[in-house]
């Protein structure tokens, strides 16, 4: 039996709408349903009290502060590494041996599922350098994690910038790190805020690697030395040892409208850069 | 002076830049260095065709969990890979812009939404469904593909998509030229162009799908046997790392990096692979 092609054409056309429409049922069935579940739970005492009772009661303050913290320790070592990388990889060098090294490093790391950068950071910043569970052996590991993110986001960022800008700047007499810093840079920096940004989502929403590197206490941080927990950590250990549903939903709501918050900043700046005529 | 300048900025640049190379090493070594004497004690065969897992009497054999990540993967990609390449074909060929431009960040946020999210998702609908309709726990190698699947879901898409849309105007053009329809086109000419950038997202996502930890816990039943049918539980390479980190002390934690050495290695073979699809083109 041979189909006609027009009997193909639409069929493909039903399977192909069918399928983008099942990824957007999906995605609205896991929003609605946590967001259903958990806004509710979201008051003024659940974003400023102390977990109490193993966070049976209380908020969940204390793991607000300890994401911020770990995702702002992960993002400033990350930020300066990534940037610096993305430059290199651009301005200062031409395709050759060691560009090939180092975008191989950065795929292969993009690679590594984050149980094992957990291992990593267990045995490199909590024993090997002594740091303990803690916001920055957390922070550390993540930065790690991200650091791909960053390499990748800024270069294209960084790539799109005119030849001309760069050709204006040498032709003035600019030397190469004014003309980096001042010309190029300045250009790029929408772009590269995206990387970071895309880089504090995935900090926020890891579980796996934090629970090995910053520990699960639910007291306020005093110090980036103190064992902290994540908004991320905190949902999963309520939900998996069933310690209370209502606050494991309310967490959850608190994760998703956070992250979707991170998502419409980074596709704001990304539409207002193509908008500039990048 | 200004040379000299130069000259230091290039050499602070190129140390930033084998920052990725350095931390790359790093994770090797560190984990090598824990996780090789277990292997070397138990040997290499032993430790990834032993069938029994009883770290209190010292006994290391992963490959139930070898099974389990195998067959979890191999579900996930069975399940998400037409869909997303369905999805793919739709963002860069039928959709509209004003309905891509909606569904594009849409993707991007099923990408961004932390994957304890998923796995208690999957706990409170998927297991359940699984449970009440097809019978066996719930908690399983099904539950855990469908959960994976969709979780793959935006890698699969968003490079397939580029892919496609990185293929020269002419190709659709003379196709259409030649009289071929939208999907003859998109079937013989478009699809088989973009090929290798679809394979290496489909090797991403097997990647990424493989080497997920807390969804899976949350949804696999973690049982370590090796599964009899996709109803059974089982557990995977990651999981096994993630519920004995907790408490594991001495060989118990060598054997767990041991395990990471082995997820290590499977995945660093995967982005090779991946690499080496995009760059032949």
């Amino acid at each position: 039996m041979k189909i006609s092609s027009r009997t193909a054409q639409r069929a493909a056309k039903v399977l192909i709408w069918a399928s983008a429409l099942l990824v957007i049922v999906i995605l609205l069935a896991i929003i609605l349903f946590i967001l259903i579940k958990g806004v509710p739970e979201i008051s003024w005492q659940f974003l400023t009290e102390i977990p109490r009772n193993m966070g049976r009661d209380g908020g969940i303050s204390s793991t607000i502060v300890g994401t911020l913290l770990v995702t702002a320790v992960a993002v400033i070592i990350a930020t300066p590494f990534g940037v610096g990388t993305a430059f290199y990889l651009t301005e200062y060098t031409r395709e050759g041996k060691i560009t090939r090294i180092i975008r191989f490093s950065a795929e292969s790391l993009s690679g590594i599922p984050s149980i094992v950068y957990g291992l990593f950071g267990f045995i490199f910043f909590v024993m090997y350098l002594k740091l303990g569970w803690s916001i920055l052996s957390g922070g550390l590991t993540l930065a790690v994690m991200i650091l791909p993110t960053i390499i990748r986001t800024s270069e294209e960022a960084i790539r799109t910038v005119s030849y001309q800008y760069r050709e204006v700047s040498f032709s003035l007499g600019g030397t190469k790190w004014q003309t980096i810093t001042r010309a190029v840079f300045p250009s790029a920096i929408r772009g590269i805020a995206v990387g970071v940004i895309l880089g504090i989502g995935r900090c926020v929403a890891e579980t796996a690697a934090v629970i090995l590197t910053a520990g699960s206490a639910l007291r306020m941080p005093a110090s980036i030395f103190s064992p902290t927990r994540t908004m991320a950590e905190h949902f999963y250990i309520l939900a998996r040892e069933g310690i209370s549903m209502e606050k494991a939903y309310g967490t959850a709501a608190l994760l998703i409208i956070l992250i979707f918050i991170i998502n419409v900043v980074a596709n704001t700046l990304v539409n207002r850069y193509v908008a500039k005529g990048h | 002076m200004k040379i000299n300048k130069e000259k230091i900025s290039g050499i602070v640049f190129l140390l930033i830049a084998l920052s990725a190379l350095s931390v790359l090493a790093l994770i090797t070594i560190f984990i090598f260095i824990k996780g090789v004497p277990i292997i070397n004690k138990v040997g290499l065969f032993n430790f990834v065709f032993g069938m029994v897992w009883d770290p209190s009497h010292g006994a290391y054999g992963i490959f139930p969990m070898i099974i389990g990540s195998v067959s979890v993967t191999l579900g996930a990609a069975v399940l998400g890979v037409p869909v997303a390449i369905c999805c793919s074909i739709f963002l860069a060929e039928y959709a509209p812009a004003a309905l891509s431009n909606f569904v594009r960040p849409a993707i991007q946020l099923l990408a961004a939404i932390p994957s304890v999210v998923y796995g208690f998702w999957g706990l409170l609908f998927v297991v359940p469904a699984i449970r009440n309709y097809l019978g066996g726990p719930g908690l399983s190698i099904l539950a855990g593909s469908i959960i994976l699947g969709i979780m793959i879901l935006p890698t699969i898409i968003s490079i397939s998509e580029v892919s496609l849309l990185a293929l020269p105007r002419q190709y659709k053009e003379g196709a259409y030229a030649l009289g071929l329809t939208q999907w003859q086109t998109i079937r013989s000419v478009q699809l088989p162009a973009a090929k290798s950038g679809i394979v290496a997202a489909i090797i991403l996502g097997i990647g990424r799908a493989i080497g997920e930890t807390m969804a899976v816990i949350m949804v696999l039943g973690n049982a370590v046997a090796i599964p009899q049918s996709i109803l059974d539980p089982a557990r995977t390479l990651t999981t096994n790392i993630g519920i004995e980190m907790g408490y594991a002390s001495g060989e118990h934690q060598q054997a767990l990096f041991a395990t990471g050495i082995v997820l290590l290695v499977i995945v660093m073979i995967l982005n090779a692979f991946a690499q080496y699809v995009t760059r032949r083109k």
